[in-house]
């Protein structure tokens, strides 16, 4: 993550509930996705990062529904998809991005971890996944569209949950690229 | 009524629909391009969805995506806009296909007005008068020579298979007919492959009016009244106003009535406008149908005190015309000036970063846009910045606000309109209502120096 990490006082992470390698992660999200701003909610638990950067985007910009990738734990329900959140967290991706590559969705739909609801997921975290490897499923107009792994690699984080809707160029999985340790 | 609409489009029209939603309690999705990731709509809407990359093609135009994000929001019904898929007889039939209401003409209607010929000859058989020519191909010199003295010089030779002003010719005498004949035929075989000519009455000076209309699905449809559009380059509107300086009250009641007759003969629902040319004699013939909300649709609000998006959306839910509109009167007049990021004497367009953007406001002003201090106008789209309206009890006050309304526009970072326009409000042509389609011309022409 070079560059964009910033020397942290530890005084300013001494959060309850929180350790160095959540708030780590989460700073290395914000600069994979090009976030200037994060703001996490998770019980009690708020958290809000933001960039000393100045804007460079004037516009406003909505609430984010990062909340979701970030917090794989929050429990969502799999019924009727809810609402994809405003703008997503994907653009401009991660061209800066270090030692994981996104596999982000080429189509807007309803993303499904696996093949049908009885079947297990195609992957999980942790495993070593090929080029043309069907990585997940998504649906759009009735049509079950399996979406393929573009480089080989190792899943490192799973961002969607199975059933969530996702929104063109939403991030779906991380990748830590053959060849490369963190 | 429908609980949440999505919108298939952006910039100023994706607002005003917007626009109209907030005001009926109807949530809104926005859906966008990469390229419009911090535009209005898309933080104006309650929700909104990403539906593919800045090129047209990919996001804005392309049928799955809109619909699959109108599938994974839940979303009732589609309002198209103007432009993109707003005319497109396939997409209405998807829609209709995925239960999700299209907010416009059934397909078969949109299908009709699409194919000009088509609709010009059930306008036509309806009683609605369209410009006298050929019924479809004359295949030779005397044929063309006896269509001619038929409908009356000057007349015009169009390619059948034509377009871009290829294989036309404007012959305004019987003896140069022969030579333009033979020349239009060689240019639509060269350029076409197909030599086939038809033959139509030559406008000179046209003037542009249209007619805004509304349905129903109970069989019903209204007109509410005309605008005239006359002030275009290349077929692009720049200035138009409601009603027209030159359709009196009786050219009103009675054309409105034939197109009113004609639309409910075919079962024409939702908005609507019907194009028609008027010859330097008064004369005025059909041109075609725009079966969507236009551009222009704010100068008829203001003079009818219509709402038009709202009474579409309230039409395709299906409630009645007459409890949308009700009784409704033509009062004062309005004048739209379409503000465009373009060179005012070039007309290139200037997309880019708008560093200041002070619009203005005041009695009887009112501004349609997306646009605000420190947004990019992106070079993948139209290059329409704001729609600038002025109402006045009189055309004469209407000029007036409009000329201190485009003083007090500031825009800066790009190139717009203004300054043209802002000239066109001190011509004595304009002001005093001598309008026709090659009114810009001439005023380039006298303004160049």
């Amino acid at each position: 993550m070079k560059g964009s990490k910033k020397h942290i006082p530890s005084s300013d992470i001494s959060v309850p509930g929180v350790d160095l390698g959540q708030l780590e992660r989460l700073l290395s999200f914000m600069s994979d996705h090009g976030l200037e701003e994060f703001e996490y909610a998770h019980g009690d638990l708020r958290i809000r990062l933001k960039k000393a950067i100045p804007q460079q985007v004037a516009a406003p910009v909505l609430a984010l529904p990062v909340a979701q990738a970030a917090a794989p734990q929050a429990a969502p329900p799999q019924a009727p998809p809810t609402a994809p959140a405003a703008p997503a967290p994907a653009q401009p991706a991660p061209a800066a991005a270090a030692d994981e590559h996104i596999i982000k969705s080429p189509i807007v739909g309803t993303f499904y971890a696996g093949p049908s609801p009885e079947a297990g997921a195609f992957v999980h975290v942790g495993d070593h996944v090929d080029p043309g490897q069907t990585v997940c499923i998504i649906e759009a107009m009735k049509l079950m569209n399996e979406i393929e792994a573009d480089i080989s690699g190792e899943v490192a984080r799973i961002l969607v949950e199975n059933g969530q809707p996702v929104e063109y160029g939403e991030p779906l999985f991380a990748l830590r690229p053959s060849g490369k340790k963190k | 009524m429908f609980r949440k609409i999505l919108i298939a489009n952006r910039g100023e029209i994706a607002l005003r629909v917007i626009d109209a939603c907030k005001e009926l309690g109807i949530a809104t999705v926005a859906v966008y391009s990469e390229a419009d990731r911090n535009a209005l709509h898309v933080r104006f809407a309650d929700e909104a969805v990403c539906i593919g990359p800045a090129r047209s093609s990919e996001s804005y135009l392309n049928i799955p995506q809109v619909i699959s994000a109108a599938e994974i929001t839940n979303t009732e019904a589609i309002h198209p806009g103007y432009g993109f898929l707003s005319e497109n007889a396939n997409f209405a039939e998807v829609c209709e296909a995925s239960h999700i209401t299209f907010i416009g003409p059934t397909p078969d209607l949109l299908r009709m007005m699409g194919e000009k010929d088509q609709a010009r000859r059930e306008m036509s058989a309806a009683g609605v008068p369209v410009v006298p020519g050929s019924q479809g191909i004359v295949g030779d010199e005397a044929a063309a020579l006896a269509e001619a003295t038929r409908i009356k010089y000057p007349v015009i030779l169009k390619a059948s298979a034509g377009g871009g002003g290829r294989g036309m010719r404007v012959v305004r005498a019987e003896e140069e007919l022969a030579a333009a004949f033979a020349t239009a035929r060689n240019e639509a075989q060269q350029a076409f492959g197909i030599p086939d000519l038809y033959i139509e009455k030559f406008i000179e000076r046209p003037r542009h009016i249209e007619f805004q209309v509304l349905g129903d699905k109970h069989g019903h449809v209204m007109h509410l009244g005309e605008r005239e559009c006359s002030i275009q380059r290349r077929h692009q509107k720049l200035i138009e106003e409601s009603p027209s300086p030159t359709v009196d009250a009786k050219l009103r009641a009675e054309l409105g009535a034939r197109v009113v007759a004609a639309l409910e003969q075919v079962g024409y629902t939702s908005a609507g406008t019907v194009e028609f040319l008027m010859d330097e004699d008064g004369s005025i013939y059909f041109i075609e149908m725009n079966a969507r909300i236009q551009v222009e649709h704010p100068v008829t609000e203001m003079v009818t005190g219509v709402d038009l998006i709202k009474s579409q959306i309230r039409l395709a839910a299906g409630e009645k015309l007459d409890k949308v509109v009700g009784k409704h009167v033509i009062r004062g007049h309005a004048i739209e000036c379409r503000i465009n990021a373009e060179d005012p004497d070039t007309f290139v367009p200037s997309a880019g970063h708008i560093t200041v953007f002070r619009t203005p406001g005041g009695p009887g002003i009112r501004v349609d846009t997306a646009a605000h201090a420190d947004a990019v106008i992106p070079p993948y789209y139209d290059s329409l910045v704001a729609k600038l309206i002025a109402y006045g009890d009189t055309r004469g006050e209407a000029i007036a606000r409009m000329r201190r309304a485009l003083e007090m526009f500031v825009v800066e970072g790009i190139k717009t309109s203004i300054p043209l326009q802002r000239k066109i409000m001190m011509d004595p042509d304009f002001i005093s209502g001598k309008l026709d389609t090659h009114f810009l011309d001439r005023f380039a022409t006298s303004h160049s120096g």
